[in-house]
């Protein structure tokens, strides 16, 4: 018998809503103990601030150049390389229950494995693996799937709607009815992708996902080893909580995000120093990518809205923590507890009011590139309690579902196993992280590569619709951590702009096997 | 409004190309995700996989310039147009154009996705008439 692996992944959640993490609005108390018995990571980055390329980089290992699912829209390949397959072929009970996204969601022609699984209402179908044999999807026995809201294919939306059809009205429509994501406002204070929800908390998706869940636990043996990827569709917007909750956090009582400066002029003045594309969308002159509103000014939003957004957020994150409480009792109840690696993290961040903005898009900062990771390794192993202080990717993860499996990485996965502390983090050079970002939508096209190390943050803008190929940011982390003083070609950093730069270019000719960039075939 | 458009250069003839789209009732043979239809007179309602229907009306069937038009008149577009184009290369070689017009563009990038695999299928199955 191995070690088992549940893998906890939430959406669009920042690195500061975890109390480990410095977090005061929200109490996390069980994610704060599994941080305080294993690994918590202070600066962990995404591949890509969206979903679907961020979620494939997971599941492949791979970023989101190679693996091909290069923005929100663009499918994985079906034979794309799984973890979940290799953790399959070494003898894993492998699920995936929540949010998977590897497939759009808006499919009205029914053309997507994840929605066509749903409708059928069978766990799982064999598909082409990479290595040429057949198998189960994606290498998951049984999947079960969920996403923001009950609108649509997937197996929550069904059972509410099934179930419950008269909890469907309250809540949030998360696209208007041109499939534009909904700008309407909504709670006290009318910011957008805000509700009062009346949905009683166990026919929420986030109770859901823990209870189908626990479940699929409570359906394996004793000694059958299993890879279980649990993943919340919140809190990423709509933010639309069930309203016997909301008054955990009182938005009136809520301080403003450190980054939103109060006067407009501030605001807009640190905006002005960023390539142009962030005024822009501020001023709502261009919405460079779908999953923004396109009907919605940056510049309108109050801070009373900018309040209660990050108030429901609040409350949205300890659901999550309550939900993880529950399946963890239920892995202790079946005596799994010392067997089991947990791993818990998003797939990226969320402006959250930062510079003004909420929402993502290409704005490689902080509030998007800094994600909450915490890996609490399997009390059998021994693990020492640690701080990881050098940068980490979440390319890393399959590396270290296999390390933990016992299997060696396949020549596919690009990153390697997580460090277990800023020893082994020096020692195996974790000296740094990349975050890229490809769109083309309705005539605008953006082109987006990052660097993080431990002190510097630094951008390069492609050419494209909004950038002539020249702009950049380059932020020093530990001067400036809310990034709002851009020294891009600021001569003093001219060394290091050149070194930072030298390393995107060597990650753009990286060796290695690079899949077909993928189609747009949706617009999410 | 948003526009899009796609295109695939076929080792076939201009004819054999038109020949697999030119039927308004072929549309289940090559575009992804749609099961079935029905046409009475220049109406075509078709089906998808997930149990949808969506009435279009056909605009334009010119063998002369090998150009197919129609318009989904499904109250959920605003403004919808399809064209398909063939254009001859050569005795063994075209090139056919999917081109989408439509509004709200959420829509247009719904169905122009389709369009490319309806552009896999219409190349598969007219290479396959020329080895026939």
């Amino acid at each position: 018998m191995g070690r088992k692996i549940l893998f906890i992944t939430t959406d669009q959640q920042r690195y500061d809503t975890v109390g480990a993490n410095g977090g005061l609005l929200s109490r996390t108390p069980v994610l704060d103990r599994l941080a305080a018995e294993g690994i918590r990571y202070e600066r962990c980055q995404p591949t890509s601030v969206v979903c679907m390329p961020s979620r494939a980089s997971m599941l492949t290992g791979q970023f989101p150049s190679t693996h091909g699912a290069w923005m929100n829209g663009v499918p994985l390949a079906i034979d794309a390389p799984s973890v979940a397959e290799s953790l399959h072929d070494a003898g894993y009970a492998t699920a995936l229950i929540g949010k998977a996204h590897f497939e759009p969601f808006m499919d009205p022609f029914g053309r997507f494995v994840e929605n066509t699984l749903a409708n059928l209402g069978i766990p799982t179908v064999e598909q082409p693996w990479y290595d040429g044999r057949r198998g189960v999807h994606r290498g998951f026995d049984h999947l079960e799937f969920a996403t923001h809201g009950v609108m649509g294919a997937l197996h929550y939306a069904q059972w509410i709607n099934e179930q419950h059809p008269e909890a469907v009205s309250g809540f949030y429509s998360v696209v208007d009815k041109d499939l534009n994501v909904n700008a309407a406002g909504g709670g006290d204070t009318n910011a957008p992708q805000v509700k009062i929800n009346p949905v009683p908390r166990e026919w929420y998706h986030t109770d859901w996902v823990a209870e189908r869940t626990i479940e699929w636990l409570k359906g394996q043996t004793l000694d059958q080893d299993w890879f279980c990827w649990m993943s919340f569709p919140d809190p990423h917007h709509p933010w639309d909580p069930p309203k016997s909750e909301i008054n955990r956090v009182p938005w009136r009582d809520v301080d403003l995000p450190v980054n939103y400066p109060q006067a407009q002029s501030e605001r807009e003045a640190l905006l002005d120093v960023k390539a142009r594309h962030w005024r822009a969308w501020y001023d709502g002159r261009v919405v460079s990518n779908y999953e923004a509103p396109a009907h919605w000014v940056p510049a309108l939003m109050t801070a009373d809205q900018v309040r209660e957004v990050n108030a429901l957020n609040a409350v949205e994150v300890e659901l999550i923590d309550e939900a993880i409480g529950r399946v963890m009792a239920v892995i202790e109840s079946k005596g799994w507890g010392d067997d089991v690696d947990v791993i818990f993290t998003s797939d990226h961040g969320e402006l959250q009011g930062d510079f003004g903005l909420l929402f993502k898009g290409p704005y490689h900062v902080d509030g998007l590139l800094r994600l909450p990771l915490i890996w609490r390794p399997a009390r059998s192993s021994m693990p020492e309690p640690s701080v990881v202080h050098a940068p980490v990717s979440l390319v890393s993860l399959a590396a270290t579902f296999l390390d933990v499996a016992g299997r060696p990485a396949p020549a596919w996965v690009e990153g390697t196993a997580l460090p277990i502390n800023d020893d082994d983090a020096h020692a195996r050079s974790f000296d740094s992280t990349l975050t890229e970002w490809d769109s083309e939508l309705f005539g605008v096209d953006v082109h987006v590569r990052s660097v993080v190390t431990t002190q510097y943050l630094y951008t390069e803008y492609g050419e494209g619709t909004m950038h002539d190929g020249t702009e950049g940011e380059l932020y020093d982390l530990a001067n400036d951590p809310l990034q709002r003083v851009n020294r891009f070609d600021d001569p003093g950093l001219a060394n290091v702009q050149a070194t930072l730069s030298e390393r995107l270019r060597a990650h753009e000719e990286r060796p290695g096997e690079r899949a077909v960039p993928g189609a747009l075939l949706a617009p999410v | 409004m948003a526009s899009l458009r796609y295109e695939r250069r076929i080792a076939a003839s201009a004819d054999a190309v038109w020949d697999v789209v030119r039927r308004p009732e072929s549309i289940p043979n090559w575009f992804p995700g749609i099961v079935s239809c029905t046409v009475e007179g220049n109406i075509r309602t078709i089906v998808t996989a997930s149990g949808l229907e969506m009435p279009e009306e056909i605009l334009t069937i010119d063998p002369l310039i090998r150009r197919f038009a129609y318009r989904i008149t499904a109250p959920l577009y605003r403004f919808h147009l399809g064209v398909i184009d063939v254009i001859e290369l050569g005795s063994v070689d075209s090139l056919c154009v999917y081109s989408t017009t439509a509004e709200p563009d959420p829509l247009a990038l719904i169905i122009a996705g389709g369009t490319i695999g309806a552009l896999d299928a219409i190349q598969r199955l007219a290479e396959a008439i020329v080895k026939e």
